[in-house]
């Protein structure tokens, strides 16, 4: 990457993003078929969204509800009346052969996310609509077929279209992360983009700096993480900076990311772009939404990630910082919460969720993981535990311990703290006898500190510890040794 | 007479007065069938063995007593584009191939659970489309009147079923005339309710904004009973209104004095058969001295009419017909990719016409065409619609012919597709307006052949059109003719 610097500085990228959200209704989106994930293949299907002949849809008025939320949430207007549409298109998984999505009038419009709270950076959003998903076509099973599972067919979609307001590679995954979060508050999709159930395309285009012109769209597909956005969009920026400094031009077209290449690859240009032959889909009347279920559906709005990070920065004293590690998402903000209820040490517990908890679920690979109750130490543990230091039964180093075996255990901590005598000595009379012998078999080192060699108090203060297993309470080794090694020094 | 050729209400009395029971009629239907059918070719497919098995439960409900619909027991046929569980429906499409429906239409649905018994499934156009019956990838229906001529069409199976008396009623269905230009050919009653009127769901959809069921029989008390059976809000068709169901046949007085009735001028032009006009100018003669008030009226878009619906039907139609992919059911064509496994199915399932309407339409919505043909179609949709609402503050009914001839010869326009298309020319206005009409006889011309008049009404009133066709019906003899088979 010889020109990267140059590039980088030459060329401003400009960055939007197409996002699919699932949404987490029971039934799908034009029939009452579950929504389930994992199932037996055609399991969830039948004939309306298997495509038969002679079938309608009925839209589900959940979706609409879930989609206004959205609307709300990142500001949009509201359309009192939307229109659903076909999009039309040949392909085995798609059973109508035709997608009904939302063309000239979306549910929602022109609204924005702030994806910094310190510079308040807005990203405007285009538009939100409400659509289906297709099925899948599975082509390893068998050697002679593809075979064709239409569990997802019609399971409800939100697509969230951005702005092209970002402005590098490293933004897109914050933008991402912010709308992730929203989506997850509003309790509306899972977010889980192992699953599917969150996905990503990304339009990228470079321009000379201080140029107010777009330059050519790429669409970027197949960004199944956050770390892949970020990746293929610096990739994307850097091969079409290149391009144009080599004196190139560039195509619009579809290009797909290549996770194990880490490059992006040409799909289709736009000469071979479909004409989805889009027209209002004439088997749905418009998508009336009167004012006063507007007014229900916004009286219901949870508490969202903004409002929740200013709030724990108020009341717990947490940093910003901490506060937003812990509002990123829902789940941990909740995890949070609920453990505080418990023992009422905010930052101690914040610490040790943003420290020892993030460490192993990110050992696991369980960072993606929505699932709280998956998560190897429930709130009531955590929160038992630091009321145990703080009640000085434990010390920080021996919690350590004790929250290693905790993990993937749904013992009490004070249980295991008693099973394996972890209990930390606070009676003088067993600390002032382990610390005479210490005294008396470090004779040397007791006389170099009388000496003035301050130092040796953190060895002798080791060996107490040491002789305790670690369990002596450290404040009390503290006083009774300086108070010992004093006194012998006076007489 | 033969019991065959009893009328609903007629054969319904008689059933609940026990001098009939339905094994008796059913099998009288079968029996002419067998009699008529190779001449008239009427039914794709019959469901002998299921109707005798309803007959049988049909008497036995009579002879319980249970309190019973006026279609209980009554053999009708389907037009075989609507879904009938477990009876296979071909749409008169090879590319169906022998589609076995795992659910019923819900105007099907409707029938049978007021113990309707389903003789079969009667010939189309391919898709509904065509207005001859010619387009079946099986066989032209022939008309009971002359069978060198056509039934009409597309719903041309069910109304020679029901005016050779192959059926005691049928249904069908109208999406440009499908319902009301056959009834008129062959001399019965053809009613095209409001668009929402009557659910859609099961029907094989051809053009989602204008398609709908209805009844077609062999009076008017008839053609009431049956739309009271099928009418009325379907959970499963967000199209269909949440409207109460009048008692059609119940409020059936005949009484026309005061009606105030349109005639637009539009609709009697040069190149309609003369005796067609004067049939129809007749008809309204004589309801004028009955005491309507009869005016002429201008409906000045209506010449767009085919233009506009040939582009807003094709379009809906090319998108409704994409599921028929040779993926899920039906013919599946032998091929070495997925490309071509597309072509070929539907090259080789789709008849020629179905291919001329999916081309036009997929025409007519692509990118740098959709706003000169689909958005222009559109906005002249709304003008024609507005000429109804015009006049329909002025009157309460607009009569005018069905079609512009009577039965035309079989072969003779199936080489000339737009000559084919003004065969609708009366009734297509009434689909892009979503508006109800009626087909009823109103004469013969001098081949014996039967005239339609078409009664056009206000949005949801049929219970006035169909009490002027009764009207009409009852100063008549028209509809008691039979053809000579």
């Amino acid at each position: 990457m010889r020109s990267e610097r140059t590039a980088m500085v030459k060329y401003e990228p400009v960055i939007g993003l197409e996002v699919h959200a699932q949404l987490l209704t029971e039934s799908k989106i034009f029939c009452g078929c579950s929504t389930r994930f994992g199932s037996e293949p055609n399991a969830n299907t039948c004939p309306v969204c298997a495509g038969f002949p002679g079938v309608l849809p009925v839209l589900n008025k959940r979706v609409v509800e879930f989609a206004i939320r959205a609307g709300l949430a990142t500001h949009c207007q509201i359309a009192r009346s939307s229109r659903l549409a076909r999009k039309n298109y040949f392909y085995p998984d798609l059973p109508k052969g035709y997608q009904i999505s939302q063309y000239e009038l979306p549910l929602c419009v022109n609204g924005y996310v702030e994806i910094d709270s310190q510079t308040h950076k807005r990203v405007r959003l285009t538009r939100i609509h409400v659509e289906e998903d297709a099925g899948k076509n599975i082509h390893d099973v068998r050697a002679d077929a593809s075979l064709v599972d239409l569990n997802r067919a019609g399971v409800p979609l939100l697509e969230i279209v951005s702005e092209p307001d970002l402005r590098s590679a490293e933004e897109a995954p914050v933008y991402f992360r912010t709308l992730r979060a929203i989506l997850q508050y509003l309790a509306i999709c899972d977010g889980n983009m192992e699953e599917g159930s969150l996905r990503c395309d990304a339009n990228v285009s470079v321009r000379a700096q201080g140029s107010d012109a777009l330059g050519t769209k790429v669409e970027i597909k197949n960004l199944n993480s956050f770390k892949a956005v970020e990746n293929a969009i610096r990739y994307e920026i850097q091969r079409q900076s290149d391009t144009l400094e080599e004196g190139g031009t560039l195509l619009q077209e579809t290009r797909l990311w290549d996770e194990n290449r880490e490059v992006t690859r040409s799909m289709r240009s736009k000469e071979s772009a479909h004409d989805y032959r889009y027209f209002p889909d004439p088997d749905l009347p418009p998508v009336i939404v009167d004012e006063s279920w507007l007014t229900q559906i916004e009286a219901t709005l949870p508490e969202l990630p903004d409002r929740r990070r200013a709030r724990l920065i108020a009341d717990y004293e947490l940093s910003a910082y901490d506060a937003e590690l812990l509002t990123a998402r829902k789940d941990i903000a909740d995890y949070f919460e609920s453990a505080v209820a418990m023992h009422q040490n905010a930052k101690a517990i914040s610490n040790w969720i943003v420290g020892d908890l993030f460490r192993v679920l990110k050992e696991r690979k369980l960072d993606e993981q929505l699932t709280v109750s998956l998560w190897p130490i429930q709130p009531a543990q955590l929160a038992e535990l630091v009321k145990l230091i703080d009640q000085g039964k434990i010390s920080g180093k021996i919690a350590k311990a004790v929250f290693d075996s905790l993990l993937d255990s749904p013992r009490s901590p004070a249980d295991v703290v008693a099973e394996k005598g972890m209990e930390q000595v606070s009676d003088s009379a067993s600390l002032d006898s382990a610390i005479d012998e210490v005294l008396a078999v470090h004779g040397k080192q007791v006389a170099d500190y009388r000496g003035g060699n301050d130092k040796i108090f953190g060895f002798l203060v080791g060996q107490v510890m040491k002789a305790t297993r670690g369990k002596a309470n450290p404040l009390m080794v503290n006083a009774i040794l300086k108070r010992k090694l004093a006194a012998s020094n006076a007489s | 007479m033969s019991l065959c050729a009893l009328t609903l209400h007629e054969a319904s009395e008689r059933l609940r007065k026990r001098e009939l029971s339905c094994r008796e009629l059913t099998a009288a239907v079968f029996a002419q069938i067998a009699k008529t059918d190779d001449r008239v070719h009427s039914y794709i497919t019959l469901d002998r063995k299921n109707a005798e098995a309803c007959a049988t439960k049909a008497d036995e409900a009579f002879r319980i007593g249970t309190p019973a619909s006026p279609i209980l027991g009554i053999p009708i046929a389907i037009k075989d584009n609507f879904l009938t569980r477990g009876l296979r429906t071909t749409c008169a499409s090879k590319i169906l191939g022998d589609f076995m429906p795992p659910y019923d239409a819900t105007a099907v649905a409707r029938l049978r659970a007021q113990g309707a018994i389903i003789v079969g499934k009667t010939n189309l156009d391919e898709f509904a489309m065509g207005s001859s019956a010619e387009n079946s990838a099986f066989f032209p229906t022939r008309n009971p009147w002359d069978s060198e001529r056509v039934p009409g069409g597309s719903s041309g199976g069910s109304a020679a079923a029901v005016a050779a008396d192959q059926c005691i009623a049928a249904l069908g269905t109208d999406t440009g005339g499908s319902i009301r230009q056959p009834a008129a050919f062959c001399g019965i009653v053809g009613l095209k309710p409001t668009y929402g009127r009557v659910s859609r769901y099961g029907i094989i959809a051809f053009a989602s904004s204008m398609d709908q069921v209805g009844p077609m029989t062999k009076d008017v008390r008839d053609a009431a009973l049956l739309l009271e059976t099928i009418a009325g809000h379907d959970p499963a068709d967000s199209t269909s209104v949440k409207r109460a169901v009048p008692n059609y046949a119940a409020a059936l007085s005949g009484e026309v004095k005061n009606l105030r009735i349109g005639v637009p001028k539009e609709y009697f032009v040069a190149g309609m058969q003369q005796e067609t006009e004067a049939a129809v100018r007749a008809a309204v003669r004589q309801l004028e001295k009955s005491g309507a008030a009869v005016e002429e009226v201008s409906l000045p878009h209506s010449e767009y009419a085919v233009a506009v619906y040939y582009i807003v039907a094709t379009a809906e139609a090319s998108s409704n017909l994409a599921r028929y992919d040779g993926m899920r059911f039906g013919h599946r064509a032998q091929a070495k990719d997925l490309l071509e496994t597309y072509l070929a199915s539907r090259e080789e399932g789709f008849g020629a016409e179905v291919k001329r309407r999916i081309m036009l339409g997929t025409y007519a919505l692509s990118a740098g065409y959709h706003d000169a043909y689909y958005l222009k179609a559109q906005q002249v949709r709304t003008l024609i619609k507005k000429d109804f609402e015009d006049v329909f503050r002025r009157v309460d009914v607009l009569i005018t012919p069905t079609a512009p001839t009577t039965a035309f010869k079989i072969g003779e326009k199936t080489q000339h597709p737009l000559q084919m298309y003004l065969s609708d020319i009366y009734t297509i206005s009434v689909n892009l307006a979503g508006l109800p009409a009626l087909s009823l006889p109103c004469g013969f011309d001098a081949q014996k052949l039967p005239i339609g008049m078409q009664i056009i009404g206000k949005s949801f009133d049929e219970a006035t059109i169909l009490n002027l066709a009764y009207g009409y019906e009852q100063s008549t003899e028209w509809h008691k003719k039979k053809p000579a088979l």
